[in-house]
């Protein structure tokens, strides 16, 4: 698998270094060319006139006489030695043949077999010259077959021919050192454009990451989060488009939390409006359910329609104004030391539970709670268990010791009846919730389960509904103050 | 059977549980506003009040205060569901309870019988805690030959914890005894009502030397 830079940061800063070094090896490798050339040729000039220059000065002991190449047989070792001492020079070799003679200088390094045959032939004809490297070392080699002018002043063959080899060291140093220096120059520019390329990508990214960071923040909920806009480029536009956004999405959640504050306090003003005609009803209703009885068959079924929807409609407005408080923030926690026993004992006898419920909890386990509180906890969940679930009911308290922070209460109520289907169970303590199209509209306000989350998350608690086989298994914990 | 003053501003709510009281045997008197009620306990002394607290005019904890000045009469508020302030406020104001609107007649009458019960004078014995008297045969109470009035619901409480002196009695246990209560027990009822007995018996109710606060769990009779 091969490693994609996706990051904007490593594309910049790679692009960025792609481009600089690209630019400084072009310029670097076209000016080397051009400077060895340059140097190369020079080289070659010089020698080359040199060497022609010493030819010409030549006087050759040949006899006075024109000498007849190549029947010529008075040519000697010792007049190819003088012609190889008149070319030499400090670290030359030259090679000077006829026919089958060849003189070389002292200490000569190179023999005829170092000359490429193709010089040699054209060498019959002209001066020329070849660069050949020896070893890793470059030379010259310039060779020419030595004319002479005759009287009449025509240039004739005389079949001696020269092979100077000279070297280029002094070049070949000049050029090493010229890499050398290009090398390190290429070394700092790549520092340079990565520091460059760091710092512009930092520019560049900076606006990039306070947007990413602000836009962070606006997801979380800070709707106050605006950025300065600087400069005129895009990313001063997207920052300017953004605070824009913010602005426009926290105008529109305002507006929606007045909205919501208001129909919150709608609904607590109705639940208090509601009580005093509740008052007076709920007053009289025991009455009309006495004397139910005594009145004919239709009203006296009337008559008890009546009471109990009452009866329901008040538990209904006490839910509604129970929830309400907590809207509004107003509920608070009256914590005291409880017999979590006694508490349970009664809460249950008080709503004449007992005998439908089985009750385990350690004798004189005590916990500090607000006891109405509790009460309306157990209460509510007990009372849906005994409406929508089925007997036995259990309920039982325990104190964990440790565990989540310092330890806590642990309450669970477990009803056995077809249980909570598992895709409603995170919702059954959603307000008005009916877990089931058939007990909508059965005994309970659709309160109930979120009051006692409510009030248990007002202890700092956590309450849990999960399935059991059969029923529902509801887990209240409430962590020590 | 007792002779109720009824005071709630709400003609409905008024006839309502007037209807409801008489029904289970109480004669009741109802005004709407808490002068009508005073000028009535002043001329004819009733054996209990019911005071709605939302009252126009003097509202229900005032009339509860100016009632008290007046006789140590039983007085039930009626409040608004979790209006914290009304009941403590009220209790303070000397309330011997409260019940919370809207009521069931049942609970309310069994309140009233729980605050009207007849103390029970089982040992008509004198006792005496330093200038301290009481007199449990004659149920009264007085300090430095001095009588000390304390209403029905104050002196059952006293008696309850002289009775277990050097005892820590807890708020529940407290509230059945002496509020006879079978709903939710609200321990401020306890607490109220100790802060009105030390206000009456206690050289310096914030630091008493009769009742103790046992914090955590309740009260304890044990003087100097």
């Amino acid at each position: 698998m091969t490693w994609v830079p996706t990051g904007l940061r490593a594309r910049l800063v790679i692009t960025f270094l792609l481009v600089a070094v690209t630019a400084s090896a072009m310029v670097a490798g076209l000016g080397y060319q051009i400077i060895r050339r340059g140097l190369l040729d020079r080289a070659e000039r010089d020698t080359v006139a040199d060497v022609r220059e010493t030819l010409s000065k030549i006087t050759l002991p040949i006899g006075a006489s024109d000498v007849v190449w190549p029947s010529d047989s008075t040519v000697t070792e010792e007049d190819l030695s003088g012609m190889v001492q008149a070319l030499e020079a400090p670290e030359r070799t030259v090679i000077v043949t006829y026919g089958d003679l060849q003189s070389s200088n002292a200490g000569s390094r190179f023999t005829m077999s170092d000359v490429p045959d193709q010089l040699r032939w054209q060498a019959a004809r002209r001066l020329v010259y070849q660069r050949v490297l020896f070893g890793n070392h470059p030379w010259l080699i310039v060779a020419t077959q030595i004319q002479r002018a005759a009287r009449d002043g025509a240039l004739r063959p005389t079949g001696l021919t020269a092979y100077v080899f000279v070297p280029l060291s002094q070049e070949e140093a000049v050029l090493s050192r010229l890499r050398t220096a290009l090398a390190q120059a290429g070394g700092i520019t790549l520092v340079l454009a990565l520091t460059v390329a760091l710092l512009s990508a930092r520019r560049v990214l900076l606006p990039v990451r306070r947007l990413g960071a602000a836009a962070r923040a606006l997801g979380a909920g800070e709707l106050h989060v605006r950025l300065p806009v600087r400069g005129k480029d895009e990313l001063a536009e997207l920052t300017a488009t953004f605070n824009e956004t913010a602005a426009a999405l926290e105008d529109t959640v305002s507006e929606l939390r007045t909205l919501e504050s208001m129909s919150r306090r709608f609904v607590a003003d109705v639940s208090h409006e509601l009580r005093t005609p509740l008052t007076a009803m709920t007053a009289v209703t025991d009455m009309l359910s006495e004397d139910a009885d005594d009145l004919p068959d239709d009203v006296g079924e009337a008559v008890r329609i009546v009471v109990r929807e009452i009866d329901r409609l008040r538990v209904l407005v006490e839910h509604l104004i129970e929830i309400s408080r907590f809207d509004a923030g107003a509920a608070t926690l009256r914590r005291e030391t409880v017999d979590v026993g006694d508490a349970l004992a009664d809460c249950l006898e008080m709503r004449g539970w007992a005998d439908r419920v089985k009750l385990t909890v350690p004798v004189g386990l005590t916990f500090s709670l607000d006891a109405r509180r509790f009460d309306v906890i157990v209460a509510n969940l007990v009372g849906n268990a005994l409406n929508h679930g089925a007997p036995p009911v259990l309920v039982s308290a325990r104190v964990v010791v440790g565990g989540e922070g310092h330890g806590g209460l642990e309450v669970t109520v477990r009803d056995h009846g077809d249980g909570i289907a598992e895709h409603a169970l995170p919702h059954v303590f959603d307000r008005f919730y009916k877990a089931g199209s058939d007990r909508a509209r059965s005994a309970g306000s659709g309160l109930g389960l979120s009051i006692a989350k409510a009030n248990t998350e007002l202890h700092g608690g956590t309450i849990t509904a999960e399935r059991c086989e059969p029923g529902t298994l509801f887990r209240v914990w409430i962590p020590k103050p | 059977m007792a002779g109720i003053l009824l005071v709630e501003d709400d003609p409905s709510v008024r006839a309502g549980l007037e209807l409801a009281l008489t029904r289970q045997g109480h004669s009741v008197t109802a005004y709407a506003t808490g002068e009508e009620a005073l000028d009535h306990v002043r001329s004819r002394r009733p054996e209990i009040a019911i005071l709605d607290v939302m009252l126009p005019g003097i509202d229900g904890v005032e009339v509860c205060r100016r009632i008290r000045k007046l006789d140590p009469l039983p007085i039930i508020l009626l409040t608004a569901r979790g209006d914290d302030l009304d009941v403590v406020v009220g209790l303070e104001a000397g309330a011997d309870d409260y019940v919370v609107k809207p009521v069931e007649p049942r609970v309310l009458d069994a309140r009233i019988r729980a605050v009207l019960r007849r103390l029970e004078s089982a040992s008509p014995d004198r006792l005496t805690f330093g200038d301290l008297v009481i007199d449990r045969g004659a149920l009264k109470v007085s300090q430095a030959g001095k009588e000390i009035h304390l209403t029905p619901t104050e002196l059952r409480l006293l008696l309850e914890l002289v009775r277990h002196p050097g005892q820590v009695l807890n708020r529940r246990y407290l509230l059945r005894a002496v509020w006879d209560h079978t709903h939710v027990a609200d321990s401020r009822l306890v607490d109220a009502c100790v802060q009105r007995i030390r206000a009456k018996i206690e050289p310096v109710p914030a630091d008493p030397v009769y009742i103790h606060t046992v914090r955590g769990f309740g009260y304890r009779f044990s003087p100097p």
